[in-house]
Protein backbone atom coordinates (compact mmCIF):
# COMPACT_ATOMS: atom_id res chain seq x y z
CA UNK A 1 0.00 0.00 0.00
CA UNK A 2 0.77 3.68 -0.06
CA UNK A 3 0.79 6.20 2.09
CA UNK A 4 -1.55 9.34 1.25
CA UNK A 5 -2.05 11.54 4.09
CA UNK A 6 -0.33 14.88 3.41
CA UNK A 7 -0.14 15.59 7.03
CA UNK A 8 1.39 13.78 9.82
CA UNK A 9 -0.59 14.85 12.94
CA UNK A 10 -1.14 11.91 15.24
CA UNK A 11 -0.69 8.17 16.01
CA UNK A 12 -4.40 6.85 16.90
CA UNK A 13 -6.03 8.00 13.39
CA UNK A 14 -3.05 6.00 11.82
CA UNK A 15 -3.98 2.29 10.60
CA UNK A 16 -1.01 -0.61 11.48
CA UNK A 17 -0.40 -0.80 7.88
CA UNK A 18 0.09 3.17 7.68
CA UNK A 19 2.59 2.53 10.40
CA UNK A 20 4.40 -0.13 9.01
CA UNK A 21 4.99 2.02 5.31
CA UNK A 22 6.93 4.70 7.56
CA UNK A 23 8.73 1.58 9.68
CA UNK A 24 10.04 0.40 5.90
CA UNK A 25 10.34 3.51 4.21
CA UNK A 26 12.52 4.47 7.46
CA UNK A 27 15.15 1.30 6.87
CA UNK A 28 16.27 2.82 3.29
CA UNK A 29 16.40 6.17 4.66
CA UNK A 30 18.47 4.64 7.62
CA UNK A 31 20.89 2.94 5.04
CA UNK A 32 21.56 6.53 3.23
CA UNK A 33 22.82 7.76 6.98
CA UNK A 34 25.73 4.83 6.81
CA UNK A 35 27.15 6.07 3.39
CA UNK A 36 29.90 8.24 2.79
CA UNK A 37 27.57 10.79 1.05
CA UNK A 38 24.32 11.06 3.16
CA UNK A 39 22.30 13.24 1.09
CA UNK A 40 19.70 12.58 -1.46
CA UNK A 41 17.92 14.99 -3.51
CA UNK A 42 14.03 14.02 -2.11
CA UNK A 43 13.00 17.06 -1.07
CA UNK A 44 15.07 19.60 -3.43
CA UNK A 45 14.12 22.62 -3.76
CA UNK A 46 11.77 22.44 -0.93
CA UNK A 47 11.66 24.46 2.04
CA UNK A 48 10.77 23.24 5.40
CA UNK A 49 9.80 25.42 8.82
CA UNK A 50 10.63 24.11 11.99
CA UNK A 51 7.81 26.06 14.17
CA UNK A 52 8.80 25.40 17.22
CA UNK A 53 6.48 26.98 20.32
CA UNK A 54 7.70 25.15 23.01
CA UNK A 55 11.33 24.60 23.35
CA UNK A 56 13.38 21.41 22.08
CA UNK A 57 16.83 20.53 21.29
CA UNK A 58 16.85 16.85 20.40
CA UNK A 59 13.79 16.84 17.95
CA UNK A 60 14.64 20.36 16.86
CA UNK A 61 17.66 19.23 15.44
CA UNK A 62 16.86 15.87 14.14
CA UNK A 63 14.47 17.74 12.15
CA UNK A 64 16.56 19.86 10.84
CA UNK A 65 19.40 17.11 9.82
CA UNK A 66 16.39 14.85 8.34
CA UNK A 67 15.36 17.66 6.13
CA UNK A 68 18.78 19.07 5.31
CA UNK A 69 19.87 15.23 4.38
CA UNK A 70 17.04 15.28 2.03
CA UNK A 71 18.36 18.65 0.41
CA UNK A 72 15.19 20.75 1.35
CA UNK A 73 16.09 24.53 3.10
CA UNK A 74 15.64 24.82 6.90
CA UNK A 75 14.28 27.40 8.63
CA UNK A 76 14.00 27.59 12.10
CA UNK A 77 11.21 29.49 14.35
CA UNK A 78 11.29 29.55 17.72
CA UNK A 79 9.42 30.98 19.91
CA UNK A 80 11.90 33.16 22.25
CA UNK A 81 12.66 34.68 19.51
CA UNK A 82 9.39 35.34 17.12
CA UNK A 83 6.44 38.06 17.39
CA UNK A 84 4.45 35.26 19.12
CA UNK A 85 6.19 37.41 22.12
CA UNK A 86 4.43 40.46 20.26
CA UNK A 87 0.70 38.96 20.52
CA UNK A 88 0.80 37.57 16.88
CA UNK A 89 -1.85 34.56 16.84
CA UNK A 90 -0.24 31.02 15.97
CA UNK A 91 -3.21 31.30 13.03
CA UNK A 92 -1.65 34.43 11.50
CA UNK A 93 2.49 33.12 12.42
CA UNK A 94 1.24 30.08 10.37
CA UNK A 95 -0.20 32.00 7.49
CA UNK A 96 2.74 34.01 7.99
CA UNK A 97 5.26 31.24 7.21
CA UNK A 98 2.88 29.98 4.42
CA UNK A 99 3.09 32.92 2.28
CA UNK A 100 7.07 32.33 2.33
CA UNK A 101 5.51 28.87 0.62
CA UNK A 102 6.85 26.99 3.00
CA UNK A 103 6.46 23.53 1.61
CA UNK A 104 6.32 21.66 5.09
CA UNK A 105 5.71 22.91 8.65
CA UNK A 106 7.15 21.18 11.39
CA UNK A 107 5.18 21.95 14.85
CA UNK A 108 5.77 21.66 18.36
CA UNK A 109 3.48 23.77 20.84
CA UNK A 110 2.17 23.45 24.31
CA UNK A 111 -1.07 23.16 23.13
CA UNK A 112 -3.09 19.73 22.84
CA UNK A 113 -4.45 20.26 18.72
CA UNK A 114 -2.30 22.58 17.46
CA UNK A 115 -1.14 20.77 14.70
CA UNK A 116 -4.17 19.84 13.81
CA UNK A 117 -5.45 23.47 14.29
CA UNK A 118 -2.85 24.62 11.46
CA UNK A 119 -3.73 21.70 9.18
CA UNK A 120 -7.41 22.97 8.83
CA UNK A 121 -6.20 25.85 7.08
CA UNK A 122 -2.69 25.73 5.61
CA UNK A 123 -1.52 24.29 2.28
CA UNK A 124 2.10 23.20 3.44
CA UNK A 125 2.10 19.53 5.10
CA UNK A 126 1.98 19.93 9.13
CA UNK A 127 4.10 17.60 10.58
CA UNK A 128 3.41 17.24 14.78
CA UNK A 129 6.53 17.11 16.85
CA UNK A 130 5.09 17.37 20.04
CA UNK A 131 1.54 18.89 21.05
CA UNK A 132 1.20 19.49 24.47
CA UNK A 133 0.42 15.98 26.54
CA UNK A 134 -1.54 15.06 23.63
CA UNK A 135 0.93 13.22 20.77
CA UNK A 136 4.94 12.76 19.54
CA UNK A 137 4.20 10.42 16.66
CA UNK A 138 7.75 10.93 15.38
CA UNK A 139 8.80 9.44 19.24
CA UNK A 140 6.19 6.35 18.87
CA UNK A 141 6.81 5.43 15.32
CA UNK A 142 10.71 5.67 15.89
CA UNK A 143 10.66 4.14 18.89
CA UNK A 144 8.61 1.34 17.01
CA UNK A 145 10.76 1.03 14.59
CA UNK A 146 14.16 0.53 17.06
CA UNK A 147 12.00 -1.87 18.74
CA UNK A 148 11.35 -4.14 15.25
CA UNK A 149 14.91 -3.40 14.22
CA UNK A 150 16.29 -5.22 17.61
CA UNK A 151 13.57 -8.09 17.73
CA UNK A 152 12.04 -8.17 14.15
CA UNK A 153 8.68 -8.05 14.80
CA UNK A 154 6.39 -5.56 17.63
CA UNK A 155 3.48 -7.48 17.75
CA UNK A 156 3.27 -10.32 20.94
CA UNK A 157 6.04 -8.53 23.00
CA UNK A 158 5.60 -7.18 26.47
CA UNK A 159 6.34 -3.57 26.87
CA UNK A 160 6.52 -1.36 30.06
CA UNK A 161 6.40 2.09 29.85
CA UNK A 162 7.64 3.20 33.22
CA UNK A 163 7.42 6.53 35.02
CA UNK A 164 5.41 9.48 34.13
CA UNK A 165 2.61 8.49 31.56
CA UNK A 166 -0.20 11.55 32.70
CA UNK A 167 1.86 14.02 31.04
CA UNK A 168 3.57 12.21 28.75
CA UNK A 169 2.54 12.61 25.13
CA UNK A 170 5.41 10.18 24.42
CA UNK A 171 3.42 6.91 26.07
CA UNK A 172 0.42 7.82 24.55
CA UNK A 173 1.60 7.80 21.22
CA UNK A 174 3.89 4.39 22.06
CA UNK A 175 0.33 3.33 23.28
CA UNK A 176 -1.20 3.67 20.11
CA UNK A 177 1.06 2.88 17.96
CA UNK A 178 2.32 -0.12 19.72
CA UNK A 179 -1.33 -1.50 20.24
CA UNK A 180 -2.64 -1.20 16.72
CA UNK A 181 1.07 -3.52 16.17
CA UNK A 182 -0.07 -6.32 18.15
CA UNK A 183 2.37 -5.53 20.80
CA UNK A 184 0.93 -5.88 24.66
CA UNK A 185 1.60 -2.28 26.78
CA UNK A 186 1.83 -2.16 30.89
CA UNK A 187 2.03 1.11 32.52
CA UNK A 188 3.89 1.87 35.83
CA UNK A 189 4.63 4.69 38.06
CA UNK A 190 3.36 6.54 40.99
CA UNK A 191 -0.95 6.51 40.57
CA UNK A 192 -0.47 10.41 40.76
CA UNK A 193 1.25 9.69 37.43
CA UNK A 194 -0.72 6.28 36.02
CA UNK A 195 -4.40 6.47 36.39
CA UNK A 196 -6.30 3.91 35.91
CA UNK A 197 -7.89 4.89 32.64
CA UNK A 198 -5.45 4.01 30.52
CA UNK A 199 -6.69 0.89 30.62
CA UNK A 200 -9.27 2.16 28.14
CA UNK A 201 -6.27 2.62 25.66
CA UNK A 202 -6.44 -1.21 25.73
CA UNK A 203 -2.72 -1.30 28.27
CA UNK A 204 -2.53 -3.42 31.78
CA UNK A 205 -2.00 -0.24 34.52
CA UNK A 206 0.31 -2.20 37.80
CA UNK A 207 1.43 -0.01 40.53
CA UNK A 208 4.43 -2.89 41.31
CA UNK A 209 7.49 -2.36 39.84
CA UNK A 210 9.05 -5.93 39.88
CA UNK A 211 5.62 -6.80 38.39
CA UNK A 212 5.76 -4.64 35.61
CA UNK A 213 9.35 -5.54 34.34
CA UNK A 214 9.53 -8.95 35.41
CA UNK A 215 8.00 -10.09 31.50
CA UNK A 216 8.81 -7.33 29.74
CA UNK A 217 10.70 -7.73 26.03
CA UNK A 218 11.06 -3.62 26.32
CA UNK A 219 11.11 -1.28 29.34
CA UNK A 220 10.58 2.38 27.80
CA UNK A 221 11.35 4.44 30.63
CA UNK A 222 10.17 8.48 30.64
CA UNK A 223 11.16 11.33 32.41
CA UNK A 224 9.04 12.84 34.86
CA UNK A 225 8.20 16.45 33.12
CA UNK A 226 8.45 18.94 35.80
CA UNK A 227 7.79 21.42 33.07
CA UNK A 228 4.22 20.27 33.13
CA UNK A 229 2.95 19.37 36.11
CA UNK A 230 1.17 22.06 37.71
CA UNK A 231 1.83 20.68 41.42
CA UNK A 232 4.14 17.87 43.03
CA UNK A 233 2.15 14.76 42.06
CA UNK A 234 4.88 12.48 44.49
CA UNK A 235 7.00 13.47 47.59
CA UNK A 236 10.48 13.59 46.32
CA UNK A 237 12.61 12.56 43.59
CA UNK A 238 14.37 10.15 45.96
CA UNK A 239 11.25 8.63 46.88
CA UNK A 240 10.81 8.19 43.16
CA UNK A 241 13.99 7.26 42.25
CA UNK A 242 13.95 4.46 45.23
CA UNK A 243 10.70 3.00 44.30
CA UNK A 244 10.43 3.36 40.68
CA UNK A 245 13.86 4.07 39.37
CA UNK A 246 15.50 1.09 37.14
CA UNK A 247 18.07 -0.07 39.79
CA UNK A 248 20.80 -2.75 39.51
CA UNK A 249 19.14 -4.98 41.51
CA UNK A 250 15.81 -4.72 39.60
CA UNK A 251 17.64 -4.90 35.83
CA UNK A 252 18.66 -8.51 37.65
CA UNK A 253 15.39 -9.53 37.59
CA UNK A 254 13.95 -8.72 34.12
CA UNK A 255 14.27 -11.25 31.22
CA UNK A 256 18.04 -11.41 29.88
CA UNK A 257 17.24 -9.63 26.66
CA UNK A 258 15.67 -7.09 27.55
CA UNK A 259 16.03 -3.44 25.75
CA UNK A 260 16.14 -0.52 27.67
CA UNK A 261 14.48 2.74 25.88
CA UNK A 262 14.33 6.33 26.59
CA UNK A 263 13.02 9.45 24.15
CA UNK A 264 16.13 11.36 26.10
CA UNK A 265 17.03 13.72 27.78
CA UNK A 266 17.55 10.90 30.44
CA UNK A 267 17.63 11.84 34.51
CA UNK A 268 20.48 10.05 35.57
CA UNK A 269 20.51 8.20 38.75
CA UNK A 270 16.62 9.26 38.55
CA UNK A 271 14.49 7.08 36.64
CA UNK A 272 17.69 5.35 35.43
CA UNK A 273 20.51 4.36 37.03
CA UNK A 274 23.63 5.81 35.76
CA UNK A 275 25.57 2.59 34.59
CA UNK A 276 22.12 0.98 32.89
CA UNK A 277 21.80 3.50 30.73
CA UNK A 278 25.24 2.91 29.10
CA UNK A 279 24.97 -0.53 29.05
CA UNK A 280 24.88 -3.22 26.65
CA UNK A 281 21.02 -3.59 26.58
CA UNK A 282 20.44 0.14 26.32
CA UNK A 283 19.75 1.50 23.19
CA UNK A 284 19.20 5.17 23.46
CA UNK A 285 21.78 6.54 21.42
CA UNK A 286 20.43 3.64 18.54
CA UNK A 287 16.60 5.89 19.06
CA UNK A 288 18.38 9.17 17.76
CA UNK A 289 20.05 7.67 14.91
CA UNK A 290 16.50 5.67 14.07
CA UNK A 291 15.17 8.95 15.03
CA UNK A 292 17.00 10.57 11.80
CA UNK A 293 15.87 8.38 9.46
CA UNK A 294 12.11 7.85 10.61
CA UNK A 295 11.71 12.01 10.52
CA UNK A 296 13.20 11.64 6.79
CA UNK A 297 10.46 8.67 5.98
CA UNK A 298 8.03 11.13 7.25
CA UNK A 299 9.12 14.17 5.36
CA UNK A 300 9.25 11.99 2.22
CA UNK A 301 6.29 10.42 2.35
CA UNK A 302 3.95 13.41 3.76
CA UNK A 303 5.86 15.39 0.78
CA UNK A 304 3.98 12.81 -1.65
CA UNK A 305 0.97 12.63 0.36
CA UNK A 306 -0.38 15.76 -1.66
CA UNK A 307 -0.43 13.89 -5.06
CA UNK A 308 -3.41 12.74 -6.67
CA UNK A 309 -2.38 9.40 -8.13
CA UNK A 310 0.17 6.58 -7.61
CA UNK A 311 3.77 6.52 -8.95
CA UNK A 312 3.91 4.84 -12.32
CA UNK A 313 6.66 1.93 -11.46
CA UNK B 1 -10.18 -5.75 -22.97
CA UNK B 2 -6.80 -5.48 -22.20
CA UNK B 3 -4.65 -7.79 -25.14
CA UNK B 4 -1.60 -9.29 -23.91
CA UNK B 5 0.72 -10.58 -26.59
CA UNK B 6 3.93 -13.13 -25.66
CA UNK B 7 7.08 -11.56 -25.98
CA UNK B 8 9.52 -13.62 -24.54
CA UNK B 9 9.09 -16.88 -23.13
CA UNK B 10 11.73 -18.63 -20.46
CA UNK B 11 13.56 -20.37 -22.87
CA UNK B 12 14.41 -16.68 -24.71
CA UNK B 13 14.73 -14.91 -21.91
CA UNK B 14 17.50 -17.26 -20.75
CA UNK B 15 18.75 -17.01 -24.18
CA UNK B 16 19.01 -13.70 -24.53
CA UNK B 17 20.79 -13.42 -20.58
CA UNK B 18 23.45 -15.43 -21.97
CA UNK B 19 24.09 -13.66 -24.97
CA UNK B 20 24.02 -9.76 -22.65
CA UNK B 21 26.63 -11.72 -20.60
CA UNK B 22 28.55 -12.76 -23.22
CA UNK B 23 28.83 -9.53 -24.36
CA UNK B 24 29.38 -7.87 -21.20
CA UNK B 25 32.61 -10.05 -21.24
CA UNK B 26 33.44 -9.54 -24.34
CA UNK B 27 33.56 -5.60 -24.03
CA UNK B 28 35.33 -5.64 -20.77
CA UNK B 29 38.48 -7.75 -20.81
CA UNK B 30 39.70 -7.07 -17.22
CA UNK B 31 37.05 -9.10 -15.71
CA UNK B 32 38.14 -8.52 -11.89
CA UNK B 33 37.00 -4.77 -12.21
CA UNK B 34 33.31 -5.46 -13.33
CA UNK B 35 30.42 -5.25 -10.71
CA UNK B 36 26.69 -5.69 -11.38
CA UNK B 37 24.10 -3.17 -9.70
CA UNK B 38 20.56 -3.82 -10.20
CA UNK B 39 17.75 -1.69 -10.22
CA UNK B 40 15.09 -2.33 -7.83
CA UNK B 41 12.82 -4.66 -8.41
CA UNK B 42 13.03 -6.40 -11.50
CA UNK B 43 16.65 -5.73 -12.44
CA UNK B 44 17.93 -6.81 -8.97
CA UNK B 45 16.53 -10.70 -9.86
CA UNK B 46 18.17 -10.20 -13.53
CA UNK B 47 21.64 -8.84 -12.23
CA UNK B 48 22.09 -11.62 -10.06
CA UNK B 49 21.35 -14.21 -12.50
CA UNK B 50 23.96 -12.53 -15.10
CA UNK B 51 26.07 -12.01 -12.02
CA UNK B 52 26.22 -16.05 -11.99
CA UNK B 53 26.02 -16.52 -16.16
CA UNK B 54 29.53 -14.45 -15.83
CA UNK B 55 30.84 -16.04 -12.87
CA UNK B 56 31.36 -19.40 -15.42
CA UNK B 57 32.34 -17.33 -18.31
CA UNK B 58 35.02 -15.91 -16.01
CA UNK B 59 36.00 -18.53 -13.67
CA UNK B 60 35.41 -16.07 -10.62
CA UNK B 61 32.61 -14.60 -8.74
CA UNK B 62 31.49 -10.75 -9.84
CA UNK B 63 29.91 -8.78 -7.40
CA UNK B 64 26.67 -7.60 -7.50
CA UNK B 65 24.34 -5.17 -5.88
CA UNK B 66 20.83 -3.88 -5.86
CA UNK B 67 20.08 0.30 -6.06
CA UNK B 68 16.66 1.50 -5.15
CA UNK B 69 16.32 4.64 -6.92
CA UNK B 70 13.34 6.60 -5.55
CA UNK B 71 15.00 9.26 -3.75
CA UNK B 72 16.50 10.26 -6.84
CA UNK B 73 12.99 10.35 -9.26
CA UNK B 74 12.52 13.48 -11.02
CA UNK B 75 8.43 13.30 -10.31
CA UNK B 76 8.32 13.23 -7.19
CA UNK B 77 6.39 16.28 -6.25
CA UNK B 78 2.60 15.17 -6.34
CA UNK B 79 2.96 12.12 -6.39
CA UNK B 80 2.52 9.77 -3.92
CA UNK B 81 5.51 8.50 -2.34
CA UNK B 82 7.17 5.71 -4.15
CA UNK B 83 7.85 2.53 -2.47
CA UNK B 84 11.33 2.65 -1.23
CA UNK B 85 13.68 -1.17 -1.46
CA UNK B 86 17.19 -1.63 0.16
CA UNK B 87 19.55 -0.07 -1.93
CA UNK B 88 22.56 -2.38 -0.83
CA UNK B 89 25.75 -2.05 -2.76
CA UNK B 90 28.89 -4.33 -1.06
CA UNK B 91 32.08 -3.31 -2.66
CA UNK B 92 33.34 0.16 -3.66
CA UNK B 93 32.71 1.25 -6.60
CA UNK B 94 35.36 4.15 -7.48
CA UNK B 95 37.43 2.01 -10.08
CA UNK B 96 35.07 -0.17 -11.14
CA UNK B 97 33.38 -0.62 -14.21
CA UNK B 98 29.73 -0.96 -13.28
CA UNK B 99 27.17 -2.61 -15.45
CA UNK B 100 23.67 -1.53 -14.43
CA UNK B 101 20.84 -4.01 -15.04
CA UNK B 102 17.26 -3.15 -15.58
CA UNK B 103 14.00 -4.86 -17.22
CA UNK B 104 12.56 -2.26 -19.21
CA UNK B 105 13.87 0.30 -20.69
CA UNK B 106 11.44 3.19 -21.20
CA UNK B 107 11.55 7.06 -20.96
CA UNK B 108 15.09 7.05 -19.51
CA UNK B 109 14.97 8.48 -16.58
CA UNK B 110 15.08 5.63 -13.62
CA UNK B 111 18.12 5.16 -15.49
CA UNK B 112 18.91 8.90 -15.38
CA UNK B 113 18.06 8.25 -11.46
CA UNK B 114 19.97 5.55 -11.07
CA UNK B 115 23.06 7.03 -12.64
CA UNK B 116 22.59 10.26 -10.20
CA UNK B 117 22.09 7.44 -7.15
CA UNK B 118 25.30 5.74 -8.04
CA UNK B 119 27.29 8.84 -7.85
CA UNK B 120 26.95 9.15 -4.03
CA UNK B 121 28.45 5.69 -3.66
CA UNK B 122 32.02 6.36 -5.33
CA UNK B 123 33.46 7.38 -8.66
CA UNK B 124 32.83 4.37 -11.17
CA UNK B 125 35.64 3.83 -13.63
CA UNK B 126 32.94 3.58 -16.08
CA UNK B 127 29.02 2.67 -16.61
CA UNK B 128 27.16 0.19 -18.71
CA UNK B 129 23.61 -0.32 -19.10
CA UNK B 130 22.26 -3.57 -19.79
CA UNK B 131 18.39 -3.41 -20.24
CA UNK B 132 16.25 -6.82 -20.90
CA UNK B 133 13.75 -5.14 -23.33
CA UNK B 134 14.34 -1.96 -24.70
CA UNK B 135 10.37 -0.35 -25.76
CA UNK B 136 11.63 2.75 -26.83
CA UNK B 137 9.87 6.56 -26.32
CA UNK B 138 13.14 7.75 -24.45
CA UNK B 139 12.76 10.81 -23.07
CA UNK B 140 16.55 11.66 -22.42
CA UNK B 141 19.82 10.95 -24.21
CA UNK B 142 20.53 7.82 -22.54
CA UNK B 143 21.50 4.79 -24.90
CA UNK B 144 21.69 0.67 -23.52
CA UNK B 145 25.08 -1.02 -24.09
CA UNK B 146 23.28 -4.75 -24.09
CA UNK B 147 19.92 -5.05 -25.14
CA UNK B 148 17.91 -8.26 -24.75
CA UNK B 149 15.14 -7.87 -26.61
CA UNK B 150 14.10 -4.13 -28.84
CA UNK B 151 10.61 -4.37 -28.68
CA UNK B 152 8.45 -1.49 -30.86
CA UNK B 153 5.47 -0.24 -28.81
CA UNK B 154 3.26 2.67 -28.64
CA UNK B 155 2.45 5.17 -25.50
CA UNK B 156 -0.83 2.86 -24.45
CA UNK B 157 1.15 -0.29 -24.62
CA UNK B 158 2.94 -1.55 -21.01
CA UNK B 159 5.67 -4.13 -20.98
CA UNK B 160 4.86 -6.61 -18.15
CA UNK B 161 8.27 -8.14 -16.95
CA UNK B 162 7.35 -11.50 -14.78
CA UNK B 163 10.52 -12.87 -13.15
CA UNK B 164 11.00 -16.27 -11.47
CA UNK B 165 11.70 -15.07 -8.26
CA UNK B 166 9.18 -12.46 -7.97
CA UNK B 167 6.34 -13.77 -9.93
CA UNK B 168 6.83 -17.88 -10.35
CA UNK B 169 7.52 -17.49 -13.24
CA UNK B 170 9.59 -16.23 -16.33
CA UNK B 171 7.83 -14.58 -19.42
CA UNK B 172 7.74 -11.06 -20.78
CA UNK B 173 4.15 -9.73 -22.33
CA UNK B 174 3.33 -6.62 -24.11
CA UNK B 175 -0.20 -5.68 -23.02
CA UNK B 176 -2.78 -2.92 -24.55
CA UNK B 177 -4.72 -0.96 -22.27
Amino acid sequence: MNWNRKHLLDIQSLTPEEITVVLDTAKAFKAVGERVIKKVPALRGKTVINLFIEPSTRTRISFELAALRLTADVINFTAEASSLKKGETLKDTARNLEALNADIIIIRHSATGAPHFLSRFLNASVINAGDGAHEHPTQALLDTFTIREKKGKVAGLNVTILGDVLYSRVARSNIWALTKLGARVTLCGPSTLVPRVFEQMGCRVTYNVEEAIADADIINLLRIQHERQRKTMFPSIGEYSTLFGLSKARLAKTKPDVLIMHPGPINRGVEIDSEIADCGRSVILEQVTNGLAVRMAVLFLVNGGKGPQEIAE
Amino acid sequence: MPQSILIADATAMHRALTRIAHEIAERNEDSSQVALVGVQRGGVYLAQRLSLLLAAIWDHSVPVGSLDVGMHRDDLDNQLAPKIHPTVIPFDITGKTVVLVDDVLYSGRTTRAALDALNDFGRARRIQLAILIDRGHRELPIKADFVGKNVPTSLNEKINVRLKESDGEDVVCLEKK
